[in-house]
């Protein structure tokens, strides 16, 4: 099998050799770009809401046992069928299992990168469910059979074209190069599903500890018919989606548009306090909230790290990040994409297995900048780094570092490896960019430059001297 | 030296301790804290005496400004650590916000663009200082690319792990250079500048490079 680092490789080498690729995401945040700074712009101050925001988060994973206690009770005294689950295989058997009590056939589900996570969709299927995606974007990538490219933007890396080629193909329709032919093509679908669908399974944006309820954001309407029309709804949430407060949301919901969409506001928000109640004339009949923590408690123990848990999963340091653009949401080979995946990953997967993530950066602080609610990314990037190599350095790796310690740590030796390169310049020409050469990493696409021919120091020397 | 020739200039005593190496960056970026840490000791030693220490580099200035107090947290030489940081500087950080020095007396005909080196950038925070100085240049006209701030992708030892990414990442920065029409672009990292002139050369592009202090030492 290969390993998750081959597999990055090979993929990013890849994509980067596909300009077409490259231009295309770039031509798709280019609009997001705009908008998210007008926007930004809008906020009394961006930097205040990011602190403000940073702060409620922090306050909010800090006592973490407290506000998840105080959101479950308040869900449960109106009638919500609450579960823990300790990993993704309990909380998929969980799901399952409310599945088969009802008797479900066909489950209709809206956007939810947690359930991407325990990989819900497989499990359902091979119980012998049918699951459709109701978010547009998902469901263009489930009818392709691939997983989302990007955390907010699942079908970023399509052009109208391919969608058009793709619905004809598996839904027969005719082809078209007009947005909103392709939208009322799935929508003509999706309105039979919803109808047919005897399960919603939903995520939650936020879970609100003070009035026990779940805030669901999106443009389409779709979360809206997944959760009311179906007589179970089942919210899959992270346990670290907690706000303390309701009014907290008036920060977090222009925050996230703005930060994830660059819009104000997402087209629709709506808050999903329990089934339906007596007396009312809709809503599910049973509603279950799924906490899942899959490895999230391990990394709230690590006091250095633990601001990743505040991640609002908006996607600003994917639309910001220069790896990301040049290798593609589908490279990583995770859930979370991007930065924060990089961040995350290894606790949630294994370090050992990911931490080539967290190599695979230039550590230009881009995401950091982006966060809205500040985590510090880019230092995580290192820390796993440092992690890593204090578990299983890799062999080769600690000889260059041994080897530059102890030539750092002798100047005489330095300046001698200084006239060394100088002296193995000429011989280096000879052989540059071929499999002989030492530097073909760099020469294979770049040029090197020249050493001076006196180095700084001899020059300080003579200066002195004259 | 040209770093050198400006402070000079200005009126300052300049000295060159020739026991130092390196910050110890690429072991420290590379996971190697410990390793980091020896190196880091030995300039700590080097320049214990130094009034003020000036980097021609905002990465290496980032190095011992941010990473170095993180380096030896909790570590018996925290304290030296930190007296080090604090006392230095990227060299247009030292001029712009310490000397207050705007105007170097500098001479250099042409159209110019400014690279922000990501460590000069976003750890320093040294957005405005470099342009202050490059516009009070005499001759110099300085033009902003689309994409100053994205990262040229060089990031060390990333640049050979992952040549690809790099060198993606470097096209993008390069195009966006050509785009200006400039005949230089200038920043405050060499690294970067190696990694930009690597590609332009390659691309058969007649740009060049050129680190703030040579602009500066221009008369």
């Amino acid at each position: 099998m290969k390993t998750h680092a081959r597999q990055f490789n090979e993929s990013a080498r890849h994509y980067t050799a596909d300009l077409h690729h490259r231009e295309l995401i770039q031509k798709a945040l280019a609009g997001y770009y705009a908008r998210r700074d007008e926007f930004k712009s809008r906020f009394q101050s961006w930097p205040a809401a990011r602190d403000l925001a940073a702060d409620i988060k922090r306050e909010a994973i800090n006592h973490l046992d407290r506000y998840l206690d105080e959101f479950v009770s308040r869900l449960e005294a109106r009638g919500t069928k609450v579960f823990w689950a300790p990993g993704a295989k309990e909380a998929r058997d969980y799901i399952i299992g409310v599945a088969q009590q009802h008797k479900v056939r066909s489950v209709i589900k809206s956007k939810s990168m947690t359930a991407e996570e325990i990989h819900l969709n497989e499990a359902l299927k091979q119980n012998g469910f049918e699951v459709v995606e109701s978010d547009l974007g998902e469901y263009i990538v489930q009818l392709r059979r691939e997983p989302p490219y990007h955390l907010v933007f699942p079908a970023m890396h399509l052009t109208r074209r391919q969608i058009s080629d793709l619905f004809h193909d598996r839904l027969g329709s005719e082809p078209t190069n007009d947005p909103e032919d392709l939208t009322m093509i799935a929508r003509r679908v999706m309105r039979r599903k919803y109808c047919e669908a005897d399960m919603g399974i939903s995520g939650a944006n936020f879970a609100i500890a003070e009035t026990g309820m779940i805030s669901i954001t999106e443009n389409e309407g779709n979360a809206r018919l997944t959760t009311s029309l179906p007589k179970v709804h089942v919210a899959l949430v992270g346990i670290e989606k907690v706000l303390p407060k309701l009014s907290d949301l008036a920060l977090f919901l222009p925050m996230l548009a703005t930060a994830g969409a660059g819009q104000s506001i997402t087209c629709y928000n709506t808050l999903y306090g329990g089934p339906r109640q007596p007396g009312e004339p809709d809503g599910p009949e049973e509603f279950h909230v799924v906490l899942l923590d899959n490895r999230r408690t391990e990394l709230l123990a690590d006091a250095e790290q633990r601001d990743a848990l505040h991640c609002i999963r908006c996607g600003a340091c994917l639309n910001v990040c220069p790896v990301f653009k040049n290798v593609g949401g589908h490279s990583y080979g995770t859930t979370y994409q991007g930065p924060i995946g990089s961040v995350i990953t290894p606790h949630l997967r294994g370090l050992q297995d990911w931490k080539h993530l967290s190599q695979a950066s230039s550590l230009c602080g881009a995401c950091t900048e982006a966060c809205p609610v500040k985590i510090n990314l880019h230092h995580h990037l290192l820390h796993n780094r440092r992690n890593a190599v204090r578990v299983y350095p890799a062999p080769l790796d600690n000889l260059l570092q041994t080897t530059f310690v102890f030539v750092m740590c002798r100047p005489g030796l330095y300046q001698l490896a200084a006239r060394l390169g100088r002296l193995a310049q000429p011989l280096q020409r000879l052989i540059r960019g071929t499999v002989l050469d030492p530097l073909r990493a760099w020469t294979k696409t770049r040029s090197f430059p020249a050493l001076a021919e006196k180095s700084f120091r001899d020059r300080w020397r003579e200066r002195k001297t004259p | 030296m040209s770093m050198v020739q400006v402070l000079e200039r200005l009126g300052h005593t300049v000295d060159y301790p020739e026991a130092q190496t390196c910050c110890g960056q690429p072991a420290f970026n590379s996971g190697y804290w410990d390793e980091a840490r020896a190196v880091a000791e030995r300039q700590m030693a080097v320049f214990r005496d130094a009034e003020v220490v000036v980097i021609a580099s905002g990465s290496c200035g980032a190095m011992v400004r941010v990473f170095y107090p993180e380096l030896f947290r909790h570590h018996p030489r925290e304290k030296e650590a930190r007296a080090l940081a604090a006392k230095t500087f990227e060299f247009s950080d030292f001029l712009v916000n310490q000397l207050g020095v705007l105007d170097v007396g500098a001479r250099f005909p042409g159209r110019a663009t400014f690279h922000d080196g990501c460590h000069a950038l976003r750890e320093l925070g040294l957005k405005k200082p470099p342009r202050r100085l490059l516009q009070r240049v005499q001759g110099l006209e300085l033009v902003e690319m689309n994409e100053a701030e994205t990262c040229c992708g060089f990031g060390g030892m990333f640049a050979v792990k992952f040549p690809m990414i790099s060198t993606a990442m470097g096209e993008v920065k390069c195009a966006s250079i050509v785009d200006t029409g400039a005949d230089y672009v200038i920043s405050t990292d060499s690294s970067c500048l190696m990694q930009i002139q690597g590609i332009l050369d390659r691309q058969g592009k007649a740009v060049k490079t050129l680190h703030l202090a040579e602009v500066l030492a221009q008369t």
